[in-house]
């Protein structure tokens, strides 16, 4: 399935508001573990929440750059995971340092995801 | 964890790659299972549930009073459910009373009839300030209320996600719901807009 936004017109169900549910595709994929791992059994909603909560608490006793919820968010099942014994936290750092050394343009399997709006 | 040197971690969208990478070597999630939850929250659930819900309340009295009394059910009803709807209440605006939905500690909302959150409604200034001064937010939002009109600033938690039933805008006694459920907005139903007659 591609993630391609293929509805287009003023009446697009979820951008009715004239906005993306997600600003980059990385954040469907953050959102959408979370959710899987919720339907797995693995933590609930309110489990994570709580996470998230303690993850958004901390940028904003020390805020660095602009907020950005995702983030928070990806951080917050980064802990979660790493606190159920799921993922071990050096695992993602080690595996996400291999992916960030890629020469540009490897892989970028989700890069054909367009987004054409107005980020405010 | 993220509190050691968040200057030194890599980008999320890496790091979101390699949970993924790692959640599914271990079998926890699947590629095709993600696409459809993504599929699922850009293509079909979203505002335009949360308006339904709101025309039906506005032509229906006995779908308006159960929509009262039983957020979450009267919502079911008209089969919308899902995650982070299991404790839907809904609030009415008045000529009197005008509410708005906040989530101070995280971004809580009721994700079957709106999606998920805005941009603004998940900024730190949005969920401070509503708090705080929501008359001054509401205005620069661009909801001038009169003095006298009450604002109640609902924040959402674990156990309550609200959804606000905003007032049928005057002159739309002839539109079916259908035609009344397109004027209704996202923002009308957080309570940051009133519903306009376009």
């Amino acid at each position: 399935m591609s993630l391609t936004l293929d509805i287009e017109g003023p009446a697009a169900p979820p951008r009715l508001n004239g906005e993306l549910v997600f600003d980059e595709p990385w954040e469907g994929r953050s959102f959408a573990m979370v959710a899987a791992l919720v339907e797995g059994g693995h933590f609930s909603w309110d489990e994570f929440r709580d996470h998230l909560i303690a993850a958004i608490a901390r940028w904003e006793a020390d805020p660095s750059g602009d907020y950005r919820y995702y983030e928070r968010w990806q951080e917050a099942l980064e802990s979660i995971v790493e606190e159920l014994d799921i993922v071990a936290e050096p695992e993602v750092d080690e595996l996400a340092a291999a992916y960030a050394a890629r020469p540009p343009g490897h892989d970028h399997r989700h890069d054909d995801h367009h987004h054409d709006h107005d980020h405010r | 964890m993220a509190d050691t040197d968040t200057a030194d971690r890599l980008p999320p969208a890496v790091r979101a790659e390699a949970l993924e990478s790692l959640l599914t070597e271990r079998g926890l999630v699947k590629s095709e299972v993600l696409d459809g939850f993504i599929n699922r929250f850009v293509n079909d659930v979203g505002p335009m549930n949360g308006a339904k819900v709101v025309a039906k309340a506005w032509t229906d009295p006995d779908y308006h009073q159960h929509l009262l009394a039983d957020g979450t059910g009267a919502i079911k009803e008209l089969g919308f459910a899902g995650p982070q709807g299991e404790h839907i209440v809904v609030v009415e605006n008045s000529d009197d009373v005008h509410n708005v939905v906040v989530c101070t500690l995280c971004s809580c909302y009721p994700w079957p009839v709106l999606g998920l959150p805005p941009e603004w409604y998940k900024d730190p200034a949005y969920r401070s300030r509503m708090v705080r001064e929501p008359r001054t937010l509401l205005s620069e939002m661009g909801l001038d209320l009169d003095d006298d009109v009450e604002v109640r600033v609902w924040d959402s938690s674990a156990e309550n996600r609200y959804l606000v039933l905003p007032q049928r805008p005057e002159g739309t006694d002839d539109l079916s719901e259908e035609e009344l459920a397109a004027l209704v907005t996202r923002d009308a139903m957080v309570g940051v807009a009133r519903v306009g007659v376009s």
